[in-house]
């Protein structure tokens, strides 16, 4: 069957997961869904065999074979299926992306969970204000389209937001009016909005997570 | 800038090594600038504005910045010799995960093996050899982690090969006996002219910048 072809072990409120899913529906490929209980770290025997390097979600299996990383899989899938171009075409524009990618996993990702549960918040606005200037002028890091790094940028798009609320704490003020613009402008597309997780489930889960004021 | 492609660079940055080892299996000519990172240049400044950091390539004055991400550009842009990625996307993506893999881990691990001493060093050096031996597994019977040719991951490691000495001399270890396969495959790699002239001499990298560093820092 065609939909067994495609397996993703994924978690349902985590951003690199969803980035994968994302990608999926962006091609329009049908895939089987299985969920792992990372938050009661009861990873299935599956997950630890397919990936026993990091032993983390996502994995994405294809004709049963795994690929693990988010980023990597995001490659891959725009590789193996034509459709909707993920990355772009052409090699500078290519190398633009991928380092963006990185910067957000590298540095943006770290920062802005630090902002949240240590209350450093400096570092976390200094590497907003980077992606802010590169984002200006545009509608989606990609240009007209969610494109590579609109996909891997998604936590600051819709898990910052609900981080904030359940924290009250902000962080996406007004002095980032392109992130703010952008973010809206992600969680209503067409294909997002429908595969968001559940908002309710995620302010609870981020209020039990990080300390209130 | 007379030349169209150049390399903002530190001698012994395995980072820069990476970048001169895909350059030179292709074949491309290129202007090498030394940066001092004490002192780090207009220019360095001005094309990687968001980490300062070398290595930085410049083609046709437009800068890429991640050493990475550079050998990437490299292949998709000289694509016609020595291709550093697999043509099968699935390949591609087991090379990606392990260049990911080796940026994520041995570097952190070495660098905590020669700027720290006693208990800190020594979980250091267990946790670098693991790594390494993960690699050696990975890379099974095969000559070069890219199969028969010099590939993408082999690119991405090999640099670190002209640090070994350095890791040996501090954690008082021989690479030899823990990653044999390792040290095997990083010999086969300098046969090549590519590897041989872009990495630099280890004993170099030991005795003119980590011994004396691990001094100024009250290590030794």
């Amino acid at each position: 069957m065609a939909e067994e072809e495609v397996k993703l072990h994924g978690a349902w409120g985590s951003p690199f997961s969803k980035r994968v899913e994302f990608a999926l529906k962006l091609k329009g490929i049908h895939y089987h869904y299985i969920e792992e209980e990372v938050l009661t770290k009861n990873k299935s025997p599956e997950l630890l065999k397919y990936n026993p390097v990091h032993k983390k979600i996502p994995v994405l299996l294809h004709k049963g074979r795994p690929i693990a990383e988010s980023q990597v899989i995001l490659e891959y899938i725009d590789e193996t299926w034509k459709g909707y171009p993920i990355l772009p075409q052409e090699p500078y524009e290519r190398a633009t992306a991928r380092f963006w990618a990185r910067f957000i996993d590298e540095k943006c990702w770290p920062s802005v969970w630090s902002s949240f549960s240590e209350g450093k918040k400096e570092e976390a606005i200094e590497n907003l204000k980077l992606l802010e200037k590169e984002l200006e002028g545009k509608k989606f890091f990609g240009g007209e389209k969610i494109g590579f790094v609109d996909i891997v940028a998604n936590f600051i798009a819709y898990w910052v937001p609900l981080i904030e609320e359940a924290t009250g704490k902000q962080l996406l003020g007004e002095e980032f009016p392109a992130l703010c613009r952008w973010k809206d402008e992600y969680v209503s597309s067409a294909v997002i909005k429908e595969h968001l997780p559940s908002r309710d489930k995620l302010v609870a889960h981020f209020r039990a997570r990080f300390p209130s004021n | 800038m007379t030349k169209v492609v150049v390399l903002l660079d530190f001698w012994l940055s395995p980072f820069g090594m990476r970048v001169r080892v895909a350059l030179a299996e292709k074949g491309v000519e290129y202007e090498y600038r030394e940066e001092d990172l004490g002192n780090k240049s207009q220019l360095l400044l001005q094309m990687n504005p968001v980490h300062k950091k070398i290595p930085v390539l410049i083609h046709n004055g437009k800068p890429i910045c991640e050493s990475l991400v550079i050998v990437q550009y490299i292949d998709e842009t000289w694509k016609n010799k020595a291709p550093l990625l697999p043509s099968d996307p699935y390949q591609r993506a087991e090379a990606r995960f392990w260049g990911d893999y080796i940026d994520k881990q041995i570097y952190s691990c070495g660098r905590r093996l020669w700027t720290t001493k006693g208990e800190e060093q020594e979980a250091a050096k267990k946790e670098l050899i693991e790594c390494f031996k993960v690699l050696e597994e990975h890379l099974g019977d095969r000559t070069y982690f890219g199969g028969d040719n010099l590939g993408f991951v082999d690119v991405a490691l090999i640099p670190f090969y002209s640090w070994f000495y350095a890791f040996e001399t501090c954690g008082n270890f021989k690479m030899e006996e823990w990653c044999p396969k390792i040290v095997s495959w990083a010999k086969t790699c300098m046969q090549r002219e590519s590897v041989s002239k872009s990495l630099v001499d280890p004993l170099k990298v030991c005795h003119d910048f980590v011994l004396p560093r691990r001094k100024t820092l009250g290590l030794d």
